[in-house]
């Protein structure tokens, strides 16, 4: 390897700063940084010759006022990166001490800990504005349809299509049922339970929806899984455009128009515990040997026929989980707006989550979660540029397939035990990693 | 009672008659071999047997039980493990990874266990880790367990081929020119590797070769197959001074 260039050892230098902050130093710091900003935000904005508090660390802004892009930098800075950074590094010896402790407790205890944290933190950040509130919810809801998508696009290397179609399947399934129990709705008659179940009643809701999203599945599955190709990416497609066009035609759901009124049952903290328990769930499952058999079909489906892999049923079942969760995010997704129409779900929507898959990178939880995150922030950026937006988007794809073919952060272990690990002395952390990137 | 039969054994490919009237008995703990110039339908005939192919006629039997029409799958779980003459390795996958894989079959806690984690599901994992660890130190590459395979050499991908097909704890192994491509001394390796788990494990193996060295020294008994059709069945001397093996072989000018 080439010595370093100065940039590159100004990188390391600060790596090698924070590398003893455990996963607990910054997120016990991101609540501070919060706290900060409701206290002094909105002064500090105003100092900085901001109208306003920047809702998305000025990603809104920069195209619509470049001049204000140098206050809301030094606003990030000083509310978010120096506060977070400072205490995350002072604090490291006693969150280490703490994070160790914390790590001889049983896991989920300390899974939980750290959850309730990153919690708050999102909790009290968007506390700000409502705008804050539905850009994070539609992001968790992304990460699931993202991470979903992986794993039949990723892990089993099939190219399937219809995600916005199980979306809507998902959307359409758990509204209808939420509306007429919970609604006096033109369509669907006067609500048959009192509203007060709501919160109880919306989890069957959002499950239903799932299974509906899975039935779908299951008709593309059976046709297009006796053999490999491009079968699966164009009956998927069709099935996508199916399904929109189904809805657009059925009157029970409102055809064209939508359908509307849904309850206003998806809260924050609902959507970030079904985004956690989606996470939890499909790492679970590509972690063990039955998911793994995934990455065998994908690689050589023959050999793990061989091998006494039940190869159809591994891609079905798989195919069928991916349909779920979307259905379960499309759920959620018609229950954060409270309204929608069939045209949400067309090849725009398709365009989108792929473009997250492929972006944050095949085979990996942290790459859905990094992809997700990124292009949601990214779209609400271009929001301004309107059309021009599909234009970057893509665009940065090509860069991306050209010189990182795989994603972000492809082929990657998620491993939630290691993430909460207390950090040793920065010598051998900085050697452990040299050795990775090598 | 054989381990293995197959009864008067076509198979078709459009007009082309890839093997004709094959016939095999394979006895528990027996090492056969199956020799043949290029193409003359011998891998055809492990894909036949191993579920790949549905072969046009004839019969299969497994331990008392047709086998003919089940998934390959189906037949791997019942007792038939295979190799393959291209390595099929899973490329993203370590060689821990892979030994584990072909414990599919046996792993019965299901997609719950999948989903949730159950305790169930880790003690099963780690009954199967431990086993799989045995078998690659059995078969000296233990130390290889974290590697991911496209990493390794080409001796070692072959080792792990067979670790894996081992793994699925067959009662006939089925090993399609396992020596391919190697050089003198992991050829040696190999033969050493195939002698010993012969011996330790007394599986019955059936295996696809072009050197006759080899066939010599492993192998009881050898059919030679040319265009499909097994032209002599016998013990390794009887087959290698066959006149009909040495046409196939050298053709009918260098005899004369």
């Amino acid at each position: 390897m080439s010595p370093p260039t100065k940039d590159r050892r100004h990188l390391i230098r600060i790596r090698n700063l924070f590398s003893r902050v455990p996963l607990l130093g910054w997120l016990l710091g991101a609540p501070i940084a919060v706290t900060l900003e409701h206290l002094l935000g909105n002064q500090l904005a105003l100092a900085l010759g901001l109208s306003k508090i920047p809702v998305l660390f000025g990603s809104v802004i920069m195209l619509k006022k470049p001049v204000l892009i140098p206050g809301a930098v030094l606003y990030v800075v000083l509310i978010y990166v120096l506060p977070i950074g400072v205490f995350a590094r002072l604090s490291a010896p006693l969150t280490n001490r703490l994070a160790a402790r914390l790590f001889s407790l049983p896991m989920w205890f300390s899974v939980t800990i750290h959850l309730g944290l990153l919690y708050a933190a999102l909790h009290f950040w968007s506390g700000i504005s409502a705008y804050r509130v539905i850009t994070l919810k539609l992001t968790l809801i992304a990460i699931m349809v993202t991470l979903s998508l992986n794993v039949i696009n990723g892990y089993m290397g099939e190219f399937s299509c219809s995600h916005p179609g199980f979306m809507a399947l998902g959307a359409y399934g758990a509204s209808a049922f939420t509306v007429a129990l919970f609604v006096n709705d033109k369509l669907f008659g006067p609500a048959l339970l009192p509203a007060a179940l709501g919160p109880f009643m919306f989890p069957v809701g959002l499950i239903m929806g799932g299974v509906v999203a899975a039935l779908g599945a299951l008709a593309i599955a059976i046709p297009s899984f006796k053999t490999r190709g491009d079968y699966l990416a164009i009956v998927s497609l069709a099935f996508m455009f199916i399904v929109k066009s189904l809805i657009e035609n059925l009157e029970v759901v409102g055809g064209a128009r939508g359908l509307s009124s849904q309850p206003d049952l998806a809260n924050l903290p609902t959507v970030f515990l079904w985004t956690v328990a989606c996470i939890w769930i499909i790492n679970n499952f590509v972690r063990s040997t039955l998911g793994k058999a995934l990455n065998a079909v994908r690689d050589e489906e023959m050999a793990a026929n061989a091998m006494t892999v039940n190869t159809r049923r591994t891609k079905i079942t798989a195919f069928l989980f991916g349909a779920f969760w979307a259905g379960v995010a499309g759920g959620l997704f018609a229950h954060v707006l409270r309204y929608v129409n069939p045209g949400t779900f067309g090849i725009q929507k398709l365009a989108e989550v792929l473009a997250m898959v492929y972006f944050g990178g095949l085979n990996s939880v942290y790459g859905s979660i990094v992809g997700a995150l990124s292009l949601s922030l990214l779209g609400e950026a271009l929001r301004p540029l309107e059309m021009l937006k599909w234009i970057i988007i893509p665009l940065l794809l090509i860069l991306l397939m050209i010189f990182r073919p795989t994603g972000l952060i492809a082929f990657k272990e998620f491993d939630v035990r290691r993430m909460m690990k207390p950090k040793g002395e920065p010598r051998e952390r900085s050697t452990s990693s040299a050795g990775e990137e090598a | 009672m054989a381990l293995l039969r197959v009864e008067n054994m076509s198979h078709n490919f459009g007009g082309l008659r890839a093997v004709n009237d094959y016939n095999l008995e394979i006895e528990p703990g027996q090492v056969r071999g199956l020799i043949g110039p290029n193409g003359a339908g011998k891998t055809t005939i492990f894909d036949i047997i191993s579920g790949i192919y549905r072969p046009t006629e004839g019969n299969i039997i497994l331990d008392g039980k047709p086998i003919v029409g089940l998934q390959p799958h189906q037949i791997a779980a019942r007792g038939l493990g295979r190799t393959f003459q291209n390595l099929r390795l899973w490329r993203h996958m370590t060689v821990l990874e892979h030994v584990k894989m072909a414990n599919y079959s046996k792993i019965s806690y299901g997609l719950v266990g999948a989903f949730f984690g159950t305790s169930k599901r880790h003690r099963e994992e780690a009954e199967i880790e431990k086993k799989s660890h045995s078998l690659l130190t059995r078969l000296d590459i233990g130390n290889l367990a974290d590697q991911v395979v496209t990493s390794l050499p080409y001796g070692a991908q072959r080792r792990v081929e067979l670790a894996r097909a081992l793994a699925t704890e067959p009662k006939i192994l089925f090993l399609d020119e396992p020596t391919a491509g190697m050089n003198p001394e992991e050829l040696i390796q190999m033969m050493e590797v195939i002698r010993q788990i012969h011996d330790e494990l007394g599986i019955a193996i059936f295996l696809i070769e072009h050197r006759m060295k080899i066939v010599m020294e492993l192998c009881e008994i050898v059919q030679a197959l040319v265009f499909g059709e097994v032209i002599a069945e016998g013990t390794p001397q009887e087959i290698q001074n066959d006149p009909k093996v040495i046409d196939a072989y050298l053709g009918t000018e260098a005899v004369h």
